[in-house]
Order: C-alpha cells, then structure tokens, then sequence
C-alpha cells in the first residue's frame, strides 16, 4: 500500500507554510534565503508526486527547471548578500533601509 | 507497506528539520537542518519513483548549493539573530499567513481524498535518467536551452556583484560606513567585510 496523492500534497503544504512564517520571522538574509529554498522545494515535490500519479514525465523536467533556476538564484542572492555585508558590516534585513530616506 | 512506513519516516523528519531550520537562530544552524530536509525530501522522491530527480536533489541541492551557503555563512562569520527591533506587525502578518496557509492545506488534504478516484496509471519507468533525458532534449529542448542561458547570466551576475571593489570606491564605502556609525556611535570593526 502507497501513501495517496492527497498525502504527499499535504506534507507539500505543511513545509511551504513554514518557509513562508519562516521568510517573514527571520531577519537574517541568509535565514530568509534558506526558507526559500524550503518553498522551492516543497513545490518540487507537489511536481514529482503529480508526475507519480499522472505517469507524465513533464512534471519531473520542471522539478529540474526549478532547481536550475534555484542554483542561479544561490549565486545571484548570496552576491548580493555579500555585496550588502561589504556596505553595511551586516546581512540584517532591517539594516537594508539606505533607500529609505 | 514498506514505502508507507519509508514515506512516513522521512515526511517526519522533513518536517521536524524545516521546523528547526526556522526556529534556530544561528545561521549555521539553519543551513544544517535545511540539508536534512533536503537528504529526507531525496529520500521521499525516491519513494515516488524518481531516482533521477533523487540524485540531482542530493548533487545540487544538498550538494552545490548548500556548499555555497554554508561558505557563506562562514566567510561573513555571521552571529546570532539579534533580538528583534522590526516591525512588531510582522508577526501577527506571519502567524496569521501561516495559519491561512495550513488551512488550505487541510481543504487540499481533504478535498484531493474526497475527490472521485483517477484511475492510478503507475508507471515506474517515467523517473528513469533515460525517459527525463529523451524528453529533455526532444520535447523540452527550448526550455532546457533557456535554462542555460539564465545560468550563464547568473554566472556574469555573480561575478559582477562580488567584485573586489577600486580604491576609491572602497574609500567612499569606508568613510560612509564610518559616517553611518559614528553618528549611531557604535564603532566596531568595519572594515571585516572589506
């Protein structure tokens, strides 16, 4: 006996909830990174059990776009968290007000 | 059965991981439990008959990218959370998105059961390197190209974000960041980062 579609979408949800709560609680931009890699991947897998239970291929290809799109996304957001750390001596988010004035 | 139990074991521990990735305060801390959500969600695909995405879960995910935050984190040597100064509302606007969030999950839970049964067409092959491979370069050979393109400026974009500043700019940079601190009269060690 397999675990039913609806189980997989529930775990799927369960850890997009707390990347979300997590993107909003953590003030560290690495933290705030990290719980986007968790939304990314709990997307990924409401993709891979949907291509299980369709039999479709295409599913499993867009998990692989979405993790290319991921590493591109690591390289760009931790340039620009460097590049912040070089100018304000800190990755907190609430320090990124330069343009607030 | 067996992958009943697997499925179970691994969901747990993905859950409890990601709960530990947003509860810690310390950088480091969180990187490691994301690996483990990372190593169990490999684990669970597994279960579902994708070797192939598995692998590349564990070779880029776990691997390349968790590599690179981790070296991250270290080259910042980045402290704990301070505690918290923003927003008090922030926190009731998580909470609440959070509990929103959940209660659609619960609606898709139950929804997706009482749904009228789809015939389960299970089909092991679909996940092997070599179905993904035929139909990445025939059907899906457009997006696979623009994937690399999009990789490629996120390599010029990399480069360009992280390069070593010119001397005069680098001034500009320390004399603002000195201005910015003397005023709020913390002086420390700014030139860290530098």
């Amino acid at each position: 006996m397999e675990p039913s579609l609806s189980t997989y979408l529930a775990l799927s949800g369960i850890l997009f909830t707390i990347g979300t709560v997590g993107v909003i609680f953590k003030r560290n931009a690495i933290g705030m990174f990290m719980c986007i890699e968790l939304m990314l991947n709990a997307v990924n897998l409401t993709f891979v059990a949907f291509s299980r239970y369709y039999a479709d291929v295409t599913g499993q290809l867009f998990v692989f776009m979405v993790m290319s799109v991921a590493a591109a996304e690591a390289a760009v957001g931790l340039g620009i968290i460097i590049a912040f750390f070089r100018n304000r001596v800190s990755v907190d988010v609430d320090d990124a007000s330069i343009l607030k004035n | 059965m067996i992958t009943s139990a697997l499925f179970f074991l691994f969901a747990g521990l993905a859950i409890a991981c990601a709960i530990s990735l947003v509860y810690h305060k310390n950088p480091l801390y969180s990187a490691v439990s994301l690996i483990g959500v990372l190593i169990s969600l490999a684990c669970i695909y597994v279960t579902l008959a994708a070797p192939f995405i598995a692998a590349v879960q564990v070779l880029i995910y776990a691997g390349a990218i968790m590599v690179l935050v981790v070296f991250v984190i270290m080259l910042l040597n980045l402290e704990e959370d301070r505690p918290l100064n923003r927003l008090r509302y922030l926190y009731a606007v998580g909470t609440g998105l959070g509990l929103i969030l959940l209660a659609q999950t619960f609606f898709i839970f139950y929804a997706v059961n009482r749904a009228p049964k789809q015939p389960v067409n299970v089909d092991e092959t679909v996940g092997e390197t070599l179905n993904i491979g035929r139909a990445m370069y025939t059907e899906y050979l457009l997006p696979v190209e623009i994937v690399g393109i999009l990789l490629l400026m996120a390599i010029i974009g990399g480069v360009i974000l992280v390069r070593r500043l010119s001397q005069p700019q680098l001034e500009l940079v320390v004399d603002n960041e000195l201005a910015r601190r003397n005023e709020a009269e913390e002086i420390g060690d700014y030139r860290i980062g530098l």
